[in-house]
């Protein structure tokens, strides 16, 4: 198995400093939940650490060394991101908080001026709260209507019923490139092309590709692609809104305050240029250092050695749990999957299934994990979720089956 | 595994003794844990003095909360419908047996926040059931 391993393992688990804990009277680490957050390596850290004990200032319009300091480190950070996902320049990369506050943010910005009572957005059963509420709610104050692509029972989204929606003259399309559920890796190149040939503008919730996957938004020709640090082995707390230059530059501002401003007076004010236009206030400094150095982390394992790894582990996860009985996996075969294994157990409810696992030093977890339309489609109140990165060995796949074995025996 | 699961819970989770439903009954409610799916209703029939003589529950969920909500129901039968109301958070961890973080502890007093909420003639049940440092 190892020969197939892109990187050196051992050396990356060396580098993250939780993988060498243990839990529960010297049980070892299990971590199986990178998909609601990842673990951070020491650089990141040290990144936010050097920040806070050498050059902690605040950022832009200082003069002092300090100051300088510190704005070229975040700059230096927002440089990184945008040659890490191909962004035609650095202006194209938005701060933000998380990949909800940047679907937020366009729902808010470019969504009100764009959008008019009946206007259609399409989106997807398998999405993430975050991509779906900030849609129902500019519906609810816009009159939009909202349709959604339907995942087929294999975990697929459904492309000949888009393929309808999209006849219907959509304005926009916003889809999650990587269920955080099933796994399920969606064409995201090919479904922005189709949205732009019906005149549609194309979002994407990258929360879950950008960390798994090689993703390059002039590849994709995405107008919108968002995504979270914390979930690529960076700090919480920050996050990206790309957006194509020419498509910031006509939305309005967000918020409103410092640094968003090029010139105010007691009545009115001119918003500043990319990409400070979106950023009021100060900004998480030591973040988006972190979030430099998370990327520049990834890069040096290269994205598609992870993208590698993790479907190396997927295959014998899927393999492993398929020998199970009473273990039911949702999501497609590993071909169309990135490694998220969301499963049910005939004799124990989910929560039971993560809170005994977690006894072993196994860490999953249990829930409708923030897509509470998706389990319903699939008519699970929950589900138990393993998710791994690219720290995970197969070893722990092996741990984590006989895990689920023990814990059905119990309940048997 | 687990000292959490001890057996009764995992026996009541399997097979409760109390599952089911009443029409008609004198009280009922019914809530849910929206975190982790846990759903729960009781129903409660009460004599004139407000003594309990019949009690079931129905819904679904983790052994925690299930076995919660058999094992409360077997200790109010036959109690006052007032004595019922002042049950705690302690209550239940009594008569589960073990300690819960905070996580589960939702679980575990799923039933009891439902139980009290009907006693009360609640629209709504409040945290401030279960919680044994607020004042109801
Ligand atoms: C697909 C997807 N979209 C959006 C989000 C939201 O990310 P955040 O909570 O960092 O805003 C998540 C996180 O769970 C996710 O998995």
């Amino acid at each position: 198995m190892n020969s197939s391993i892109p990187f050196d393992l051992q050396r990356i688990r060396s580098d993250f400093p939780t993988l060498q804990r243990q839990i529960h009277n010297g049980v070892p680490l299990i971590y199986l939940d990178s998909t609601a957050t990842a673990q951070k390596p020491q650089s990141v850290l040290t990144a936010m650490d050097e920040y806070y004990r050498r050059s902690n200032a605040n950022i832009h319009r200082g003069v002092h060394t300090l100051a300088e300091e510190a704005t070229a480190a975040y700059e230096g950070a927002r440089q990184s991101i945008a040659q890490f996902i191909g962004a035609r320049t650095a202006r194209e990369v938005i701060f933000v908080r998380n990949t909800t506050e940047a679907i937020n943010l366009v729902a808010m910005t470019w969504g009100r001026t764009q959008l008019q009572t009946g206007d259609l957005v399409i989106l997807t059963e398998m999405e993430h709260h975050s991509n779906l509420v900030p849609w129902q709610m500019l519906a609810a104050e816009r009159g939009l209507r909202l349709e959604f692509i339907p995942v087929t029972d294999d975990g697929l989204l459904d492309l000949a019923v888009y393929q309808q929606l999209l006849e219907q003259g959509p304005k926009l399309v916003a889809f999650t490139h990587m269920s955080n559920v099933l796994g399920t890796i969606n064409p995201a190149k090919e479904m922005i092309a189709a949205a732009h040939q019906a005149g549609a503008l194309a979002l994407v919730d990258g929360a879950q590709s950008v960390p798994h996957l090689p993703v390059d938004v002039r590849d994709l020709d995405a107008d919108f692609l968002a995504f979270s640090a914390h979930k690529m082995v960076g700090p919480t707390g920050i996050g990206v809104l790309y957006g194509k230059e020419a498509l910031l530059n006509a939305m309005p501002p967000f918020m409103g305050g410092g640094d968003m401003i090029k010139k105010v007076t007691l009545r009115t004010f001119a918003a500043n240029t990319l990409p400070h236009k979106f950023e009021a206030g100060t900004p998480a400094i030591a973040e988006g250092i972190g979030f430099g150095a998370a990327v520049d982390y990834l890069k040096t394992v290269g994205m598609q050695a992870v993208e590698e790894h993790e479907q190396t582990i997927i295959r014998y996860a899927l393999e492993r749990f398929a020998e199970i009985s009473g273990v039911t996996v949702i999501g497609p075969a590993a071909e169309h999957k990135g490694a998220v294994l969301a499963f049910t157990m005939q004799e124990a409810h989910p929560h039971d299934v993560a809170q005994l696992l977690d006894r072993e030093g196994i860490a999953v977890r249990a829930g409708h994990h923030c897509a509470m339309p998706l389990h319903e489609r699939f008519k699970l109140p929950a589900t138990t979720r393993a998710s791994f990165y690219l720290y995970n060995t197969i070893e722990e796949v092996d741990r984590l089956a006989e895990g689920v074995e023990k814990v059905k025996r119990m309940f048997a | 595994m687990d000292d959490m699961y001890r057996e009764i819970i995992i026996e009541r989770y399997k097979d409760p003794h109390y599952r089911g439903t009443l029409d008609p009954h004198d009280y009922t409610f019914e809530d849910e844990n929206p975190l982790c799916g846990d759903q729960i209703r009781v129903d409660v029939r009460a004599d004139e003095a407000g003594m309990i003589t019949e009690a079931a529950f129905s819904g679904h969920g983790c052994a925690i909360s299930q076995a919660s909500a058999d094992l409360l129901i077997e200790s109010i039968l036959g109690k006052n419908v007032e004595d019922v109301k002042k049950m705690t958070k302690q209550d239940i961890l009594d008569l589960l047996g073990i300690e819960l973080g905070p996580v589960r502890l939702k679980c575990a007093l799923l039933s009891l926040k439902v139980v009290k909420a009907g006693l009360y003639g609640l629209g709504e049940a409040s945290d401030a059931l279960v919680d044994d440092d607020e004042e109801f």
